[in-house]
């Protein structure tokens, strides 16, 4: 399966140049950018590991693509995402977020039904992948 | 009323003049905590229109046709409204009544009381011809006595974790009629496309083809299956509407019991039932969406009942996450810069006084936080760079029939609106002129999609396009730069 979190992931993967672009879309509007990474894309998981801090005020988006290639060196089987950040009165939010990187195999979810009674069932969604332990979990790449 | 026999003639029992009572003034200066309002009015033939207006204010505030001597009883000027500025519009027999209200003629965070002030007996009015309510400014003052929005545009986007883009709907067709199961198979194969929402209709509650409890299950497994599919967060709208509180808190409850993030409601169930799921939302932490079902009997016609950028107004302050806020390119009435009156006043922190989009006021939120509108009826994926434009990136688009009327399935459908967006602000982002160039956006885009390239060869040509009923009387005069 391929998981389509992400602003983009119903589009075919963005090229270093189209991404390139988009950064630079996210820098224009003054928003600050960050990457980061994980091998546990469950939709719930909120907090994807930071590499490094936030990037603000960076003049274009040659910097921010070589910390793109610096994580997807470090995690070459790994998720990455870059996400940007509008800090403006009243949204204080994210305000853009692609994936930049997914594993070669993505394995996706099992739904586990818990019937309870009345016809009611729990649902618990589970990573096909996250039975291994963190790092190991999409193979560790060729580094 | 300066001189003393001008003050005692106010009190001679009998009939007077609203505008004698002290229901207009010329000069007086509204107060930042003042409610204003201004309304459109047509007075029978031969009435004044001050006295029109007039009695506006005072109908609308402490008058009765006749003088009474308990007003005395009262500080009276204090709780009378006051009718300020009266304008003709155009040369027609309308004119522009602003009339200021004191903040003490109203409980504090309660929509109910507000509204039978302002639109209570008023509309009834005899020397009226017509009556429309255009426009409030609601003092910040006041603004702080009611809660807003559970949820809000930010803390939506958070707790589904997409950004970036409008979020994608679809209401669940034929609204009436199918069982359960197959309702279930329809939010399954929509979601899992890649739509973020699907949607009960208005009209579907709990009807003997179907009832209520037994749709939740069912959605909530296509929702479940959907999500699994795709590891993003999805939800299915669940209408909660019912003939009682009691009722409505029932479903809701059921909802969350069985993992439901959204519920919705209709705009038919009155302001104060509205408010108290508004207060169950918040209390459980489910975003709740408000179908305006019915708006269009007092909201289209230029000339009489309530605009509905009074309504959104209203609905941000008792708190609702998402409303339905016109398409303009859709089947429903929409003129483009009445429609962007609406979305500014329920996302923008800050609106300024804009004639040319029907907005008569300057109005602050005091940071409360935005409703998402929601554009749905009508519109499909070739409108794309057109939807983006008018209405922006902080909007729900709801395909309904744009996503399961498409000839390869209802999934296609969905995917085919996701391509069309995420293309649409990719373009956007690198800098394309995308309103010009979206049709061929489109079709580069449908290269790797067959399902867009199906979808515009669908509905690629169909348009509503017809004058609107409800347009701003201001239209800007283009500026040669």
């Amino acid at each position: 399966m391929r998981i389509t979190q992400g602003t983009f992931s119903y589009l075919p993967d963005l090229t270093d140049e189209e991404i390139k672009d988009q950064l630079q879309y996210c820098i224009d509007n003054e928003w600050s950018v960050a990457v980061e990474f994980t091998d546990d894309p469950h939709p719930r998981n909120v907090y994807w590991e930071m590499w490094g801090l936030p990037m603000f005020d960076v003049p274009d988006a040659s910097g921010v693509m070589l910390e793109v290639a610096a994580c997807r060196e470090a995690y070459p089987v790994h998720y990455v995402r870059v996400s940007a950040f509008d800090a403006q009165l009243t949204r204080q939010t994210t305000a853009l977020s692609f994936l930049v990187q997914r594993p070669p195999e993505e394995p996706g979810f099992q739904l586990d039904r818990q019937e309870g009674p009345d016809r009611t069932i729990r649902y618990t969604l589970r990573g096909y992948a996250s039975g291994s332990p963190e790092g190991q979990r999409y193979g560790r790449g060729e580094g | 009323m300066s001189s003393e026999a001008e003050k005692k003639e106010r009190w001679s029992a009998g009939v007077h003049s609203y505008a004698s009572m002290g229901y207009y003034d010329a000069d007086y200066e509204p107060k930042d905590t003042d409610v204003l309002a201004c309304f459109r009015i047509t007075p029978q033939e031969g009435v004044d229109p001050i006295e029109a207006a007039a009695a506006v204010a005072g109908e609308s505030s402490t008058a009765t046709w006749t003088v009474v001597w308990t007003d005395r009883l009262t500080a009276h000027e204090h709780y009378q409204a006051k009718a300020y500025r009266v304008e003709q519009v155009g040369d027609t027999d309308q004119y522009m009544a602003y009339i200021a209200y004191d903040i003490d003629l109203f409980e504090e965070g309660s929509i109910a009381n507000l509204t039978s002030s302002i639109i209570g007996n008023v509309f009834g009015f005899k020397p009226l011809k017509a009556l429309r309510l255009e426009d409030m400014r609601i003092p910040t003052h006041y603004v702080k006595t009611f809660p807003g929005p559970p949820h809000g545009i930010v803390m939506e986007r958070e707790y589904l974790g997409k950004y970036g883009r409008p979020l994608l709907g679809a209401t669940v067709k034929p609204k009436l009629g199918l069982s359960a199961r197959n309702y279930g198979r329809v939010v399954y194969e929509a979601l899992r496309g890649g739509l973020d929402f699907t949607k009960d209709d208005e009209n579907i509650n709990s009807q003997p083809f179907m009832r209520w409890r037994d749709r939740y299950l069912f959605s909530m497994e296509g929702v479940n299956k959907a999500v699994a599919a795709t590891g993003e967060v999805k939800g299915h709208y669940l209408n909660v509407t019912a003939a009682s509180m009691e009722q409505m808190y029932e479903r809701a409850e059921f909802a969350k019991e069985i993992g439901s993030i959204i519920v919705m409601q209709d705009l038919t169930v009155g302001w104060t039932a509205m408010q108290s799921m508004s207060n169950w939302a918040r209390r459980n932490g489910v975003l709740l969406h408000l179908h305006r079902a019915g708006h269009g009997t007092y909201t289209r016609q230029k000339t009489h009942g309530v605009s509905f950028r009074v309504i959104a107004k209203w609905a941000r302050l008792i708190g609702v996450d998402h409303v339905h806020a016109g398409t303009v390119v859709g089947k429903l009435e929409g003129d483009p810069a009445t429609t962007a009156g609406f979305y500014d006043t329920l996302r923008l922190d800050h609106v300024e006084e804009n004639p040319a989009q029907g907005i008569f006021f300057t109005q602050d939120w005091a940071s409360m936080p935005g409703v998402m509108p929601v554009a749905s009826g009508g519109i499909h994926a070739g409108q794309m760079h057109d939807l983006l434009n008018y209405l922006g990136e902080d909007v729900i688009l709801q395909f309904g029939g744009g996503t399961i009327g498409h000839p390869m399935g209802i999934g296609a459908g969905a995917t085919a609106n996701r391509v069309a967006t995420e293309a649409m602000i990719k373009a956007r982002n690198e800098g394309r002129d995308f309103v010009k160039e979206g049709p061929e956006i489109l079709r580069h885009a449908a290269k790797n999609c067959e399902a867009l390239a199906v979808a515009m060869d669908t509905w690629g040509d169909v348009t509503f396009d017809y004058a609107s009923t409800d347009a701003p009387d201001v239209t800007p005069t283009p500026t040669n730069a």
